[in-house]
């Protein structure tokens, strides 16, 4: 008598097919040992909205009275296998349905493991990841993050690839070879078992001891009762903003046409105490505060209100509101003004106008170095390939020093 | 030479129909936005209140909508801004509102209709039917069954009264049988604009209030972490419907002097009554004349009119009926494939009974659909049925089909 149960944590629209085919495929897997299973994804997620983290699962039982006490339930309450398919999720995940933050590894096992796809290294991974007071088991799948979505399957082996390493991290759940049997029996053969063969053996874990981790505590809320809501479905909107960091400001006050001078404390939108933004993106806007000419318009466009307007005119973008949409480097008219940059790149939500007013020198290195990193990861290819041949030649770099 | 009409100073005495009743409580409600959309015989309403608008006697928002979704829609809206609202449908166009009518209750919005019932198609057909205001009983919409055309105007200051209370903010409708109740004139004292103020106070949404000064999100998209609390919340509020009515209906009765013991329920000679007939609408003119004549031949016979189906007075219709052998229920509805293949009020009185002690027996009966008329005789024949039960103590056939050809 035995249940495993793993989720696969995904972002919205982008990554639903990888999700999908993770999770059928298990309980395909698995039907080859004479087990049985369910897949499905959590119903109040939006899989449907950009981005959004999402979670599929796969739970597979000796027999369906067992697998009946893991069924009716949205999410399993507990997996033996977390799989995150986009590393900029380690910090954690607010799903559409906004429970709060819930890290990544909220629901692995005491002794389960974390697969995650990701071209970083394990210690930097786990600078973002909450830690637990339980030992787990943390395994990388080198690869830069795969779109498979609802519009495109990006056929880049990512979700075959998974699957080898579960096999591996989870043996209890199904063996490799029922694992490569029902990718065959999806019509998947050729490279793509030897790309799982290839993930099976020469995946590695690092154990993650007890307390090890970000000590950042994970942002929730309380829910209200009926008593204490708002009747008739009201949501009262939120109070009208302040000064920079909260300086009041009085009657008639223009954040547009007072900050000139610098003498009037800036502008900051009240937001909601609520509902964060904070792993919702998988990129942030860096900003040169230097050549910023303060025409107004990132503020203007942002569709989430992220920017503050500073005591001397700038606009400092507010991490707990912004979505990684990448408008304001859209419509920002400076050459290297905004850049977005990959969300793995940053551990804390910290204002860059206050770094930068503090030290120029410094920010000005670290704004640097982060663009830089930026450019060659967009210079760099992700794991796919497209013709026969790239592959292997790829997959020599991708797996570089990853070899047994 | 222009000439201009004075309120009346007085009640005044007037000829109408139910429909027309309805109109003039809106007039003297002083209705801010009322829509239309014409479906018999619920447009007689709209007829009337175009022409108080006309003639310049109400000065209101009249809006004839494409469809009764959007009918329901705009209402809904305006009330959600602060405006006392109307509107009203019949049949298969009050369930083309649904969408509309299911969101208004949701949103706790104090919207007024009049059901002009009839008969779902299909067969299209225009007579009284209570199934197409029924359909709301589960959504949080208050609902009535009038009786006479003075009760219909009564029944629509009540309404606004309950409905736009803050301790309610529900939606109510007012069921009125079509032709008997829609169609028919009898004399009504239509109270005085000054009585009306005195009773009627301004509708005030208060912090829930829709505008620019008072910046709100309304019907946010929630899972399931949320909306067990939100139904859990609309249910409170029509448990509270209870007291605001019975406080609501003493201020009315000494405001306008007239008025029943029960806001609730009707009892016609039910206290000594061995039988007690139940139903709701005009039935109660056919069952009233029979029981006057059952009493005469020495039948203890009742009747009890149910008013207010939602919220339901169960301890008042418990009480009512705790005493009595035998209960009939005329049902001008029907539920097919319901337990016993009972009327919908049928199930539900026996259900409210369950509890007592002694159980009077129950029996079903479906009368008058599609507006066939319930005549005396069918009411006699009922009462017979009953008796019967009494008397060999069990009853064979819960459910019985009255005046229908074989």
């Amino acid at each position: 008598m035995s249940t495993v149960a793993v989720e696969v944590v995904y972002r919205g629209i982008f990554q639903k097919t990888l999700a999908r085919n993770i999770v059928r495929t298990i309980v395909f897997a698995a039907r080859k040992e004479g087990k049985i299973g369910t897949a499905f994804g959590r119903y109040g997620d939006s899989p449907e909205r950009n981005g959004i983290p999402a979670k599929q699962f796969a739970i597979v039982s000796d027999s369906p009275e067992e697998l009946e006490e893991n069924l009716a339930v949205y999410e399993a309450r507990e997996v033996d296998v977390t799989i995150n398919v986009d590393d900029t999720m380690c910090k954690g995940i607010e799903s559409w349905a906004w429970y709060g933050l819930q890290p990544i590894n909220a629901l692995t096992k005491p002794g389960g493991t974390l697969i995650v796809t990701s071209r970083q290294e394990a210690d930097a991974l786990i600078e973002d990841i909450h830690q637990k007071d339980t030992a787990y088991n943390l395994a990388i799948v080198p690869a830069s993050t795969s779109f498979s979505g609802l519009w495109v399957y990006k056929d880049d082996h990512t979700d075959v690839r998974i699957l080898g390493a579960l096999a591996r991290v989870c043996p209890e759940l199904v063996s490799l070879d029922s694992m490569l049997a029902a990718l065959e029996d999806q019509g998947w053969g050729g490279l793509k078992l030897t790309s799982a063969r290839n993930t099976h053996d020469r995946l590695s874990t690092r154990p993650v001891e007890p307390g090890e981790g970000s000590e950042d505590e994970p942002f929730s809320f309380d829910l209200p009762g009926w008593k204490s809501m708002e009747e008739g479905l009201v949501i009262r909107g939120v109070e009208e903003g302040t000064g920079f960091r909260g300086v009041a400001q009085g009657d008639g006050y223009d954040p547009i046409n007072s900050v000139a001078d610098g003498s009037h404390g800036g502008f900051e939108p009240t937001r909601s105490a609520v509902f964060k933004k904070f792993s919702t993106r998988s990129m942030r806007p860096v900003i040169n505060f230097d050549t910023c000419i303060k025409c107004t318009l990132c503020w203007l466009q942002c569709p989430d209100t992220c920017f503050d307007v500073t005591p001397d005119g700038l606009y400092d973008a507010n991490m707990e509101a912004c979505c990684g949409c990448a408008v304001c480097e859209a419509v920002c008219p400076v050459a290297d003004c905004i850049t977005m940059v990959n969300e793995s790149e940053f551990n804390d939500n910290n204002s860059q106008w206050e770094h930068w007013t503090q030290d120029k020198e410094g920010y000005h290195r670290w704004m640097a170095d982060l663009i830089q990193v930026q450019k060659d990861k967009d210079a760099t290819r992700s794991h796919g390939y497209h013709s026969p041949g790239t592959y292997e030649a790829e997959s020599e770099v991708a797996m570089a020093g990853d070899d047994d | 030479m222009a000439t201009q009409t004075l309120p009346p100073q007085a009640e005044r005495e007037e000829l109408i129909s139910g429909s027309e009743a309805i109109a003039i409580a809106c007039s003297l409600a002083d209705v801010d936005v009322i829509t239309a959309y014409p479906i018999r015989p619920y447009d007689t309403v709209m007829q009337y209140v175009s022409k108080l608008k006309a003639d310049g006697a109400f000065d209101c928002d009249f809006i004839v909508a494409e469809s009764e979704h959007s009918q329901f829609e705009i209402v809904k809206h305006a009330s959600a801004v602060g405006a006392r609202t109307f509107c009203g449908s019949s049949g298969v166009g009050w369930f083309y509102a649904f969408e509309a009518i299911t969101v208004t209750a949701g949103l706790r919005l104090p919207v007024v209709a009049m059901v002009g019932n009839r008969a779902l198609d299909d067969p299209g057909a225009f007579g009284v039917e209570h199934n197409d205001a029924m359909a709301v009983r589960d959504l949080g919409w208050m609902l009535y069954w009038v009786g006479t055309a003075q009760e219909a105007l009564d029944t629509a200051l009540l309404a606004w009264r309950v409905a736009e209370d803050p301790r309610v903010f529900l939606p109510a409708a007012i069921s009125c049988d079509g032709s008997f109740l829609t169609h028919s004139q009898a004399i009504v004292n239509v109270p005085t604009q000054e009585q009306v103020n005195q009773f009627l106070p301004q509708y005030d949404r208060g912090r829930l209030l829709l505008h620019p000064d008072n910046p709100i999100t309304v019907a946010p998209q929630v899972n399931e972490d949320w909306l067990m609390e939100i139904r859990r919340q609309t249910d409170d509020a029509m448990r509270r419907t209870g007291d605001v009515i019975k406080e609501a209906y003493e201020e009315f009765k000494q405001v306008f002097g007239r008025g029943d013991p029960s806001p609730f329920i009707e009892e016609y000679m039910t206290e000594d009554a061995d039988i007690v007939l139940v139903g709701m609408g005009t039935l109660a003119m056919p069952v009233r004349v029979a029981v006057r004549r059952m009493r005469e031949q020495g039948k203890k016979v009742g009747f009890l009119r149910v008013k207010f189906f939602r919220p339901f007075a169960t301890d008042e219709i418990r009480e009512a009926l705790s005493h009595c052998k035998a209960v009939g229920v005329i049902d001008r509805d029907y539920s097919y494939g319901s337990p016993s293949y009972g009327g919908v009020l049928f199930n539900e009185i026996r259900s409210a009974l369950y509890t007592l002690d002694q159980r009077p027996l129950m029996q079903s009966f479906i009368a008058g659909l599609g507006g066939r008329e319930v005549l005396v005789r069918d009411v006699e024949e009922m009462t017979a049925m009953v008796q019967e039960s009494i008397d060999s103590g069990k009853v064979t056939e819960e459910n019985t089909w009255i005046g229908v050809r074989d």
